[in-house]
């Protein structure tokens, strides 16, 4: 059973316990879906223990200043910046799994075109797979799709639940945050988590 | 044994004078250079052999004084002409006439001795401790200790200032970076070795590179912590050199390294891991490479209102407490790096890639700043709900009346 990194949503680590270390963990869903909240509720978590992370952001989509909101610390992240270069991506997740030592390195791949994605080749996969095993070092990936198909070891599937807006609608309407919903896709036991995650403002 | 050596506005002459003795030398004063003679005797015999040999290794009028402590033989030199070897056990009787004016006391000392008739070493001396100590403190014991001959300190030998540099003349010009790299290998190899015999490891590296067309190349890697590893130091060279190439071949090459203190870990069962600095340094250097320089590094947010502004940072391994998490999970935005152009027509959106009607809307957030600037800026935000469901975050320029997507909330 590998060491899981909790992600401080009490939901979330009651129902999965965590994102498993040693492993690929692939977060899929669709935009507006969480997967960037979840993300930053686990790197959050992680740097708070005073592991350091990377990520490695495909589309150049990472906020530091809702990060920063989310609790990440981020003087211990490592933000590398691809400019919409998936090959980029995966050159610098390689490199920095080989490297070793941090605590979670994830890949954001979420805002990048599936026929790109669709092109990144199994064996390019196996390849952070066998990086990433053995090490206490969590590889996350976001995606729309589950492009990493066989070597992810955890899979979770993201889906907006709700909503939450107050106020009258034309007046005084306030977004005050969404519902989402997170199912496990793989390993293949049946378990689902509702979260919520608040507007800034 | 000290060997003091004094003649007035030659001291570089006495320095290096003195260094054909012997590696501990002291420059005492502007005008006198002291130095350790111990294990001389067994090549030039005795101390009036060595205090000769001295006098005529000088080369100008020279006064060499030979005692057992470096204070005797430094008041001996200042004090008598000549060679004067100071007799072990008898130093006092030795320095007796010398001047009291010779030990420089503080003015105020110096008139309260004038004052007491004590001109000379031997008046000094004869004077009794507690007296000394009660009437002028510890300067006065310090100064009677001295005329005494009976002071006890440690020379403070001249450092020669350390400079951990190699260069090497090629005899023919070098075009490609590989041969090139096997000639700073061995550059690094001897820089290295060098710290390693001083106890040091380097804190950032210079190369130089002479091109042929009389023009230089030069390149500067600052690293985070100290290392001494020549490979991992090689292959930043390499990595940087391959960014930066020089634009005619090389003829010669030169590296410097800024030493500093190697670094001492004391690694503990409940430290979470980290990466290893030397790994990591490499590793950055590599993804730099591939993703660009401005590309990597930590990201800290800039004291404005201006949305969505920080700066990168270089990424550096603190260890010191930030502070954790303990507020409830917050929306994350996606940003749109620049802003998507938008068009809005009777509550229809539209950009690159989206398009939808809008169906919820919360705003406006009414935000300005930096007007005292040529960087003003005003806005007005609205968050939004497209019919598929997507959120996002977008503003009216109020400056432009143009409608831009700042991001997605996800």
């Amino acid at each position: 059973m590998p060491d899981l990194l909790p992600s401080g949503i009490a939901s979330f680590d009651a129902a999965f316990g965590g994102i498993p270390r040693g492993c690929v963990s692939d977060i899929i869903g669709p935009a507006s879906s969480g997967r960037t909240s979840l993300l930053f509720s686990l790197l959050s978590q992680a740097t708070a223990r005073e592991e350091f992370c990377a990520l490695v952001d495909a589309s150049d989509a990472f906020d530091p200043t809702s990060a920063r909101a989310a609790g990440v610390v981020l003087g211990r992240l490592l933000w590398i910046r691809c400019g919409g270069s998936a090959e980029h991506a995966l050159k610098a997740t390689d490199l920095l799994l080989q490297a070793g030592g941090f605590g979670m390195v994830a890949m954001d791949l979420g805002d990048i075109a599936p026929a790109t994605a669709r092109r990144i080749s199994l064996a390019s996969w196996y390849r952070l797979r066998r990086a990433v095993e053995n090490t206490p070092t969590a590889l996350v990936v976001v995606e729309r799709a589950p492009h990493a198909r066989a070597c992810a070891q955890f899979a979770l599937e993201c889906a907006r639940n709700k909503v939450m807006w107050s106020g009258t609608p034309g007046c005084s309407l306030l977004f005050r945050g969404v519902a989402f919903a997170a199912e496990r896709r793989k390993p293949l036991r049946p378990a689902g988590a509702v979260m919520e995650a608040f507007a800034l403002r | 044994m000290f060997a003091c050596l004094h003649a007035p506005g030659e001291i570089a002459r006495l320095i290096a004078c003195a260094k054909d003795f012997s590696p501990l030398v002291e420059q005492t004063d502007a005008d006198t250079a002291t130095l350790d003679i111990d294990g001389l005797e067994y090549l030039f015999g005795s101390v009036h052999d060595i205090a000769h040999a001295i006098a005529r290794r000088a080369g100008v009028p020279v006064n060499v004084a030979i005692a057992t402590n470096p204070d005797a033989a430094f008041h001996a030199a200042r004090g008598f002409s000549g060679t004067s070897i100071v007799p072990q056990g008898d130093e006092a009787k030795f320095l007796a006439t010398l001047p009291v004016a010779l030990l420089s006391p503080a003015e105020e000392i110096a008139e309260t001795l004038a004052r007491w008739g004590i001109r000379t070493f031997r008046d000094l001396a004869a004077l009794p401790d507690l007296g000394v100590a009660a009437r002028l403190g510890e300067e006065g014991v310090r100064l009677q200790q001295l005329a005494r001959g009976e002071s006890e300190r440690p020379l403070v030998p001249l450092q020669a200032p350390l400079h951990f540099e190699e260069e090497m003349e090629l005899e023919y010009p070098v075009e490609m970076l590989e041969p090139l790299l096997f000639v700073l290998a061995r550059l690094l190899g001897d820089v290295c070795g060098r710290l390693e015999e001083h106890a040091l490891a380097a804190i950032g590296l210079r190369v130089r590179l002479q091109l042929e067309n009389a023009g230089e190349h030069e390149r500067a890697i600052r690293l985070p912590v100290p290392m001494r590893n020549p490979r991992v130091f090689l292959k930043l060279i390499e990595l940087d050199l391959e960014k930066h190439s020089p634009v005619a071949p090389v003829v010669k090459v030169a590296i410097a390294a800024e030493s500093a203190k190697p670094r001492t870990t004391q690694n503990g069962l409940f430290i979470p891991l980290a990466p290893e600095p030397e790994k990591l340094e490499l590793t950055l250097a590599r993804i730099t490479t591939v993703v660009g320089e401005k590309n990597v590094g930590s990201p800290e947010l800039v004291d404005t209102h201006r949305p969505g502004a920080f700066r990168m940072r270089p990424f550096r391994m603190t260890r010191k407490w930030t502070g954790g998490n303990a507020c409830p999970t917050k929306l994350a935005l996606r940003a749109f790096r620049p802003p998507l152009a938008a068009k809005m027509q009777a509550g229809f959106l539209s950009a690159p890639g989206i398009r939808g009607k809008i169906v919820q809307q919360a705003g406006p957030w009414r935000t300005s700043g930096d007007w005292w600037t040529t960087y003003a800026w005003a806005r007005d935000e609205w968050d939004i709900e497209l019919a598929d469901g997507a959120l996002y975050r977008i503003y009216c320029d109020a400056q432009t009346g143009r409608w831009f997507i700042e991001g997605s909330y996800d």
